[in-house]
């Protein structure tokens, strides 16, 4: 009788702390999906922040294309206005395509690529540019891992019953995505 | 391992938890045991003994602690690295913070060794402590992209918290050696007070001691190279997940393995930290079990394979 006792709290105690573990890592992954969520917008907001400095640089290059510098400013302000995660998208690709068009007419510009603000404006941009998809890339990563683990045994049994659902990959829209490949040496 | 999914650096860190916990305490066993034998033969008691045993982990200890928390800094130090801002090399920072962001980290502080033998390596106790450094010569001589796999590369190490064990396998290898040293330059200087008595225990454990002090170093050596070699498979399929473009650290490892300049400021005990061995010498006895590195062109077509959307097994 005192053996089986003791055999099944040992039991009970061993399922209590995997249990524990088990939420404690749905949790964090979880909160990791989260952050990886908000970096997307952090890295989006600096984009904005970037481009009225990058068109102050080039105006005084572009005399006979501006309506490249008014497509920006254009994309720009539709990016930064509230709406739904789809358009959201949208409106960002289309200002990725407007912005790798501003830096295709620019090669055209021999004096316009020795500009060492422009040079370094590039960097920043592309370079902003890389961070946005790579804290998608990232976000997506981290609902990869987490999905995993709510499907996965043991936490498959009581994952959804706590109120954790499998979140949503961020998916790239349309062809535009490709367009914004611009390469700087 | 499929070179696209493995998930993120949560599901990967605790081995190498499970590892330091591991690697500590089958340290402290044989610190315990070295300590007593040697106090042991020196003196020729069992207080001597547990002497030997108490100042061997009291140096394990403190140096261990001052190592855990100063360590990265006396790297760098040695190292002679300058940290840099986003001003003084806006590239390579830029690719640092790319890379942070892939893998979910925190930015690490930027460092810039000036030397043109082209490496890199990562330092730090967790990603909150964390510090990467590059040579001038790697700046120069990689283009973006290959910049880029380098710092994926030492931001896996980062992220896989190898730059943790590294360093801890670091402080416990110099222990080891250090107490050994200790014992047998002693030996050399008059050799132990011998009491009445002490006799044969005393003789069957200075053998053991002796040899324990010539072993352990190399034991402990071993221990570290064997380590580190996995680590380096391992951050390289970690870097792609992170890069996306296996091409890109491939690229970068044929440029710098094929560069015949010598790091300079790398020495035996910051070599292993190094994206490819610095020690040029050593590269001829790669294969050997002493090499901190796997071959480098077991690297190269390793990450060749991924880039043909081959599956690789991962080795780490």
């Amino acid at each position: 009788m005192g053996v089986a006792a003791i055999i099944l709290i040992i039991v009970l105690v061993l399922v209590v702390v995997f249990a524990i573990f088990t939420y404690n890592g749905l949790v964090r992954r979880k909160n990791d999906t989260e952050e990886a969520y908000r970096q997307i917008d952090v890295q989006l907001k600096r984009r904005y922040d970037l481009i009225p400095n990058l068109l102050e640089g080039v105006k005084k290059y572009f005399r006979q294309e501006q309506e490249v510098l008014t497509q920006v400013t254009q994309a720009r302000s539709r990016a930064m206005q509230p709406q739904g995660v789809g358009e959201q998208a949208q409106s960002e690709a289309q200002l990725s395509g407007a912005i790798g068009n501003l830096f295709a007419v620019a090669e055209s510009y021999p004096e316009l690529r020795s500009d060492r603000v422009l040079v370094d404006f590039q960097e920043e941009l592309s370079s902003t540019e890389s961070k946005i998809s790579f804290a998608r890339q990232h976000y997506n990563d981290s609902v990869g891992s987490y999905n995993t683990k709510i499907q996965s045994f043991p936490a498959v049994l009581f994952a959804r019953a706590m109120g954790f659902t499998e979140k949503e990959y961020f998916e790239a829209q349309g062809p535009e995505r490709e367009s914004v490949t611009v390469s700087y040496d | 391992m499929q070179g696209g999914n493995q998930g993120t650096f949560r599901d990967r860190i605790g081995v190498n938890r499970r590892n330091s916990v591991f690697l500590i305490l089958a340290f402290l066993v044989f610190a315990i045991v070295l300590g007593y034998v040697i106090g042991y033969a020196w003196i020729g008691d069992p207080i001597g003994a547990l002497f030997g045993l108490v100042l061997a982990f009291a140096v394990g200890t403190i140096g261990g602690l001052v190592s855990y928390f100063a360590g990265d800094k006396m790297v760098l130090a040695a190292s002679r690295a300058a940290e840099i801002t986003h001003r003084d090399a806006p590239q390579l920072f830029n690719v640092v913070e790319e890379m942070s962001i892939a893998g979910g980290l925190p930015m690490p502080k930027v460092y810039i060794i000036q030397d043109t033998a082209p490496n890199a390596f990562a330092t730090g106790r967790d990603p909150e402590h964390a510090s990467v450094a590059v040579t001038s010569g790697l700046l120069e001589k990689l283009d973006r992209d290959e910049l880029q796999g380098v710092m994926a590369h030492e931001m896996a190490h980062v992220g896989n918290y190898d730059i943790r064990y590294a360093m801890l396998v670091g402080i416990l290898v110099g222990t080891t050696v250090l107490i050994s040293d200790f014992f047998l330059r002693g030996l050399w200087f008059g050799g132990g007070r011998s009491r009445e008595g002490g006799g044969y225990v005393q003789i069957i454990m200075m053998v053991v001691a002796i040899l324990l002090a010539i072993l352990a170093p190399l034991f402990a050596r071993l221990l570290q190279m064997s380590i580190s070699r996995q680590r380096e498979y391992l951050a390289d399929a970690t870097a792609v997940q992170l890069t996306r473009n296996p091409d890109g650290l491939a690229d970068a490892l044929q440029k710098i393995s094929g560069d015949r300049e010598v790091l300079e400021v790398a020495n035996r005990a910051t070599a292993h930290l190094y994206i490819v061995n610095p020690v040029k010498s050593f590269e001829k006895r790669a294969k050997g079990l002493f090499s901190t590195h796997p071959p480098i062109q077991e690297r190269i077509s390793l990450l060749r394979a991924m880039e043909t959307g081959g599956t690789v097994e991962s080795v780490g």
